[in-house]
């Protein structure tokens, strides 16, 4: 390949993500930037070779390799038009067949997940982030658009067809909430990392029920706004089409606001749940009993009905705990 | 058979990622044993033989553990093949991050967790670097955009593996990673004469001989010191 001529200042004019290869891999360029990337591994003396434990065939192989998978990823990222997920119906573990055919979601659609602990609700997962091909234990098969999917969602690090929102998710590292978005946005190679960076904390604070701001260290937050930000930065920057939502809690976070911004975004929603106002926005629930897709049923009018109500009830208790948190006392609704 | 050697900081998840991938085998009919490898004790193979699977486990003692694995995987490799196993599995201890056992031609996988700090994949060396597979763990408890940056991360400095996410307590992804172990045309009957795929450190001092006491008198052969500055003249 021709690389082995471009000096490595010419390489990170043509691929400016190398730094990060370089970074990542301990690589210090500085001098070297008018040499070839053999010349610098070249440079290296047997022992500092032996010490620092480098690999120049390895390294070499490797750049290539980061450069191809980076490409690929930009192409990826102007055209991550996942428009559609079908599920191809399967077995359950006693190898009776599934209580559907074929079941499609588009996206903007919000489908919920119901069924006991243990009743196959990962398995599903793992079935739609393998892009199954009737090679799992289920048998089931997943097409992406109405097709046989691409192998890259198997195997690439960096596509991930699904990304997951569950309730024990913690920030671990110590950062604030500035670093923390922008540590992600390098990662996705966004051009715009300020501006992304705004528009991610302002989506937050429209969800949390108590604002905070870009200074805030991560591990700060409150369990309400750890969930905003958690939201509205996969919504924002993940590269994944597909969302699933393993139950959002119902404190200091507005769910239905969640999970508008999450459609919005054009993404794909499952969520297990067996809250019910969760569960009636969803258009269509999934039941999952014995490893198996049992049955998928569409939230009738009455559902809808119901919603209606909980909503409002909801209302009441999220408008009960602003005012407690607000030091009010509450009172009798319509008293005055 | 095949052979497939484990590796990964301690603690990552490794034990409990083998055993979910075992049962996953298991419900296609491929028998796997174990061997643990570690320092100064381990109960790993309490929980392997609890799960009936074959085990045995090898403390290197007073040697560095992946010396000591080096020194006897032959010697595993006919144990396995003795009991006529289709798929064995070796476990690292994974101790000082730089090293690791992986032998070129044999599949390597390195077990990662998201909770060990997103400056991690860049302090270990060979161990990440030249795996084949990385199995990352503890992806239910990190945020989504922990998870990514961590990826990416590693892909930095392994491009070529191929990186999955695997919960070990669900076992959510240990059936896709089962179906990788088994390699028709991999099976081996020796591992004689196969090479390591990066060089061990070469550290023969005093020290490694069991000398105790401290001072320049007593440092001999490969010996070499920090560099602390001038700033104390």
């Amino acid at each position: 390949m021709t690389m082995s001529k471009l000096t490595i200042r010419e390489l990170i004019d043509k691929y400016p993500f190398i730094v990060s290869y370089l970074e990542d891999n301990k690589l210090d360029i500085t001098g070297f930037e008018d040499k070839t990337f053999d010349d610098y591994l070249n440079h290296f003396s047997g022992e500092e070779i032996e010490n620092w434990a480098i690999d120049k065939e390895r390294l070499k192989e490797d750049l290539l390799a980061y450069i191809r998978q980076m490409k690929e990823f930009l192409g990826i990222k102007d055209d991550t038009s996942i428009s559609s997920l079908t599920i191809i119906a399967g077995h359950d573990k006693s190898k009776n067949p599934e209580g559907f055919e074929e079941f499609t979601i588009n996206k903007s659609e919000i489908v919920s997940i119901v069924g006991p602990t243990g009743s196959g609700k990962s398995r599903l997962l793992a079935d739609i982030e393998w892009t199954a091909q009737k090679d799992t234990p289920t048998g089931r098969a997943i097409l992406i658009n109405g097709e046989k999917p691409d192998m890259k969602w198997r195997f690439s690090s960096n596509n991930k067809l699904v990304a997951q929102l569950s309730q024990n998710m913690n920030f671990v590292m110590d950062l604030t909430v500035k670093e923390f978005i922008e540590l992600h946005a390098q990662s996705r190679l966004v051009e715009d990392v300020e501006e992304t960076s705004q528009r991610i904390i302002d989506a937050a604070n429209n969800l949390a029920g108590e604002k905070f701001d870009l200074e805030t260290p991560v591990t700060a937050l409150s369990g309400g706004q750890s969930r905003a930000l958690m939201i509205a930065d996969t919504a924002i920057l993940s590269s994944s089409p597909i969302v699933l939502i393993d139950e959002i809690e119902n404190a200091g976070i507005d769910r239905k606001k969640a999970l508008k911004l999450l459609v919005s975004k054009d993404k794909i929603v499952l969520m297990a749940t067996h809250d019910p106002t969760l569960a009636l926005i969803a258009d269509k629930r999934i039941v999952i009993k014995n490893g198996g897709i049992s049955k998928i049923i569409e939230t009738s009018q009455e559902e809808k009905e119901i919603l209606v109500e909980l909503e409002r009830m909801d209302s009441i208790i999220q408008g009960m705990r602003s005012e407690l948190r607000a030091g009010k006392q509450l009172q009798v609704r319509g008293k005055k | 058979m095949n052979l497939v050697v484990f590796s990964g900081p301690p603690s990552s998840g490794k034990t409990s990622i083998i055993l979910k991938t075992i049962e996953a085998l298991k419900q296609r009919n491929i028998s796997v044993g174990v061997v643990k490898f570690d320092c100064l004790y381990t109960d790993d193979d309490v929980l392997y033989e609890k799960a009936g699977v074959p085990v045995k486990k090898g403390l290197s003692g007073a040697l560095c553990p992946d010396h000591f694995f080096a020194s006897n995987i032959e010697e595993v490799v006919q144990w396995g093949i003795k009991l006529d196993l289709d798929l064995l599995i070796t476990e690292s201890a994974g101790l000082c991050n730089r090293c690791s056992p992986y032998i070129r031609e044999i599949k390597g996988v390195c077990v990662i967790d998201n909770l060990s700090g997103i400056n991690t994949p860049k302090k270990i060396g060979p161990m990440l670097k030249s795996a084949d597979i990385v199995v990352i763990t503890k992806g239910d408890i990190v945020s989504q955009a922990e998870r990514e940056v961590f990826a990416s991360k590693v892909s930095s400095v392994n491009p070529r593996a191929m990186t999955m996410h695997i919960n070990g307590l669900t076992g959510q992804g240990a059936f896709e990673l089962s179906t990788l172990l088994i390699d028709e045309e991999k099976k081996i009957e020796s591992v004689q004469g196969m090479e390591l795929r990066f060089p061990m450190p070469a550290a023969l001092c005093s020290y490694c001989l069991g000398e105790t006491r401290i001072g320049e008198a007593y440092q001999m052969g490969n010996v070499r010191k920090m560099d602390l500055g001038d700033d104390y003249e």
